[in-house]
């Protein structure tokens, strides 16, 4: 199962979501499919998009929010499950693509590739709704039923350790973030 | 007890909707007032660094946001503060409990205690003290407007003048 084909499954569902992604492949991913103003895409900081997420789900609870994690983010920030599961705001949905090693500073195996469990770890953190996919079909399944649901949900998906040629995109990151919060003064504005 | 309930006061009094906050001695009667507040959501963290990803959230979704930490817990949220604050021009509010300087009695703390000012610097965050109960409202709307105008981190320093009684 390759990142990118999980992420056109669902990228007409994506409209009316503020979205969460972390820095590397799954951001240049989602910005070669079409980057929209209510997608935020977190260049740095490892760990933090799950916070990200969840700020932002606890201040807009009528909002869908979703956020695109990754293995090696989540893994500097096992914390973040605790937190999100102690909250558990209902409109937040966390993926986490797991290709069970760091892509883009060379590949190197993370402990996913070792056998730690991510879904067993999101479980036992308190996530009240937690999968792990392996197909298109499951990932597009699973993402959607999250979506529909209201339960705070992590979706383990299982993909290649294969990425975009570039990681750098012509969106600069601070045009990306005053546009993402224009975008949300706006919904407010409604 | 009282400072903690003027620290409180301020902290409404610039609109803050949300708290994050990992506990520590000095902090306990703040974080038990957010507790308790139904206008305020209060977010116990794991470790202090989530607080720049909740506040950043909070930011953009047009909601004013402080962070309750230790030093120490300062310490553990740099890379967050320089890879996303700075780097995405992030204001935040930090209240930060100043362990380990002077008058203080444990070991543990002092290390903590001797970086905070310099690392402060070193990042180019502006920080004053809350030290006096007077100046409190004042310093934190100022610390607050600071941080708002240059969409940056902005600290407090809680003393221990202020904030322990001995």
């Amino acid at each position: 199962m390759l990142r990118i084909d999980c992420l056109r499954s669902i990228y007409s569902e994506l409209e009316n979501c503020l979205v969460v992604t972390i820095m590397g492949a799954v951001a240049a991913e989602l910005q070669s499919l079409g980057h929209r103003p209510n997608f935020f895409y977190l260049q740095h900081a490892m760990g933090l998009a799950s916070s990200t997420g969840l700020g932002l789900a606890l201040c807009l609870p009528e909002q869908r929010v979703i956020v695109f994690d990754g293995d090696g983010s989540l893994l500097m920030n096992l914390g973040s499950l605790s937190t999100m599961a102690r909250y558990r705001p209902k409109k937040l949905v966390h993926v986490v693509f797991d290709n069970e090693t760091l892509l883009s500073v060379g590949g190197f195996p993370t402990a996913t590739s070792t056998g730690t469990d991510l879904e067993g770890i999101a479980r036992a953190a308190g996530i009240p709704r937690v999968a792990t996919v392996r197909s298109v079909d499951d990932f597009k399944a699973a993402v959607t039923g999250a979506m529909q649901g209201t339960e705070l949900t992590t979706i383990i998906a299982k993909v290649e350790a294969k990425g975009p040629a570039a990681y750098v995109t012509d969106l600069s990151l601070l045009e990306n973030r005053f546009q993402f919060r224009r975008h949300i003064q706006s919904l407010k504005g409604h | 007890m009282t400072s903690s309930k003027r620290i409180y006061d301020a902290l409404k009094a610039c609109d803050i909707r949300l708290v994050s906050a990992l506990p520590e001695t000095w902090l306990v009667h703040l974080i038990r007032l957010a507790d308790e507040d139904p206008e305020v959501t209060l977010v116990r963290l794991a470790k202090e660094e989530e607080a720049v990803g909740i506040s950043a959230g909070a930011h953009l979704a047009g909601v004013k946001s402080a962070m309750l930490m230790q030093n120490h817990g300062f310490l553990a949220s740099i890379n967050g503060i320089v890879s996303f604050a700075y780097l995405y021009k992030i204001p935040l509010l930090m209240l930060i409990s100043y362990r380990g300087s002077f008058g203080e009695r444990d070991p543990w703390q002092t290390q903590g205690g001797n970086v905070t000012e310099p690392l402060l610097r070193a990042l180019g965050i502006p920080y004053s003290f809350l030290d006096s109960v007077e100046t409190i409202k004042k310093r934190m709307q100022q610390a607050q407007a600071l941080s708002e105008s240059s969409l940056q981190p902005v600290a407090l320093l809680l003393t221990r003048d202020l904030m322990w009684e001995e």
